[in-house]
């Protein structure tokens, strides 16, 4: 236990480094889960206009 | 390359290309994560601090990097007209950004405890706030217009005019007189640097690396699929 408080220490540093890991990882994982979002939306959109597209094909045909 | 210019084809390539490139930076982080935060010695000079290098340098690269895609992209667009050229430049711009926001964060939660100061107005980090200014600009302008070619085209211009930004952040420590050390790791007579940490910087570079591949493929997908939606809704409209 002592040793695991010692390694968070970081020497004295820890303030600094782990919310330099933190905002890092923050930041990274943000975007990763926003861009899939984004794209995944996309795909829904597209799928129900072009299945709005096949009806009306449908409906004329 | 020619052959990715089909968006079509690019469609088809990148959803095979994705789960190599997820699998490849998880890889990449677990490695350079060991080795940055347990491996890797503290410093003679910087104890336990310098394992802020191991993002705060990768991040820094990063944002230069995407830089100079982001640029060449626009270039690529402006010049050969190359169809995917300026959704690859939007797509970056984020990207290039959140690298930004790190590189110039974990360099002041770096600065604090070894220089004194949260910031300091020196040619290399006022350079690279500018860098940030220009990815926001960039995107800003990309989306003030109705039409996207009109956006693409203006952010685009914008693009290239910025680059000459990114020899001046390189050469910054150089040229003037700054707080921040100069280069320890591209430099002419090689990596002043020992193994034992540029070990696990090069493997957080390459994460980082395949990390913007990675985020770059999704967003260029969706730019793909928005693009095919608004030809959709014109159909719609049209019809």
């Amino acid at each position: 236990m002592d040793q695991l408080t010692s390694y968070f220490a970081m020497g004295g540093y820890g303030g600094f480094i782990w919310p330099a890991y933190t905002l890092t990882a923050a930041v990274l994982i943000g975007l990763l889960v926003a861009s899939r979002r984004t794209l995944t939306a996309r795909e829904t959109e597209l799928d129900a206009i072009r299945g709005t597209e096949e009806n009306e094909t449908a409906d004329e045909a | 390359m020619i052959h990715l210019a089909n968006p079509t084809q690019f469609m088809r390539l990148s959803a095979r290309l994705l789960p190599w490139l997820r699998g490849a930076t998880l890889l990449l982080l677990a490695g350079g994560l060991y080795y940055a935060l347990f491996r890797s010695p503290q410093d003679y000079q910087q104890s336990e601090t310098v394992r802020i290098m191991y993002v705060h340098v990768p991040a820094a690269w990063m944002a230069l990097f995407c830089y100079s895609a982001m640029a060449g992209a626009a270039a690529g667009a402006l010049i050969w007209k190359h169809p995917l050229a300026d959704m690859a430049a939007k797509a970056t711009a984020p990207i290039g950004a959140a690298f930004t926001l790190i590189a110039l964060v974990t360099g002041s939660l770096w600065g604090k405890p070894m220089w004194g100061t949260w910031w300091v107005w020196d040619a290399r980090l006022t350079s690279v706030l500018i860098l940030f200014f220009l990815y926001l600009g960039y995107m800003a302008l990309n989306n003030a217009f109705d039409d996207p070619a009109r956006g693409a085209k203006a952010s685009g211009i914008l693009a290239i005019a910025g680059f000459v930004n990114v020899p001046i952040i390189k050469f910054s420590v150089d040229w003037w007189n700054t707080l921040h050390q100069p280069a320890s790791v591209v430099k002419l007579d090689g990596p002043a640097i020992d193994p034992s940490m540029l070990w696990p910087l090069l493997l957080m570079a390459l994460a980082f690396t395949t990390y913007y591949l990675w985020v770059l493929t999704l967003r260029l997908r969706a730019e793909v699929l928005a693009s095919r939606l608004r030809a959709a809704q014109r159909r719609q409209a049209l019809g």
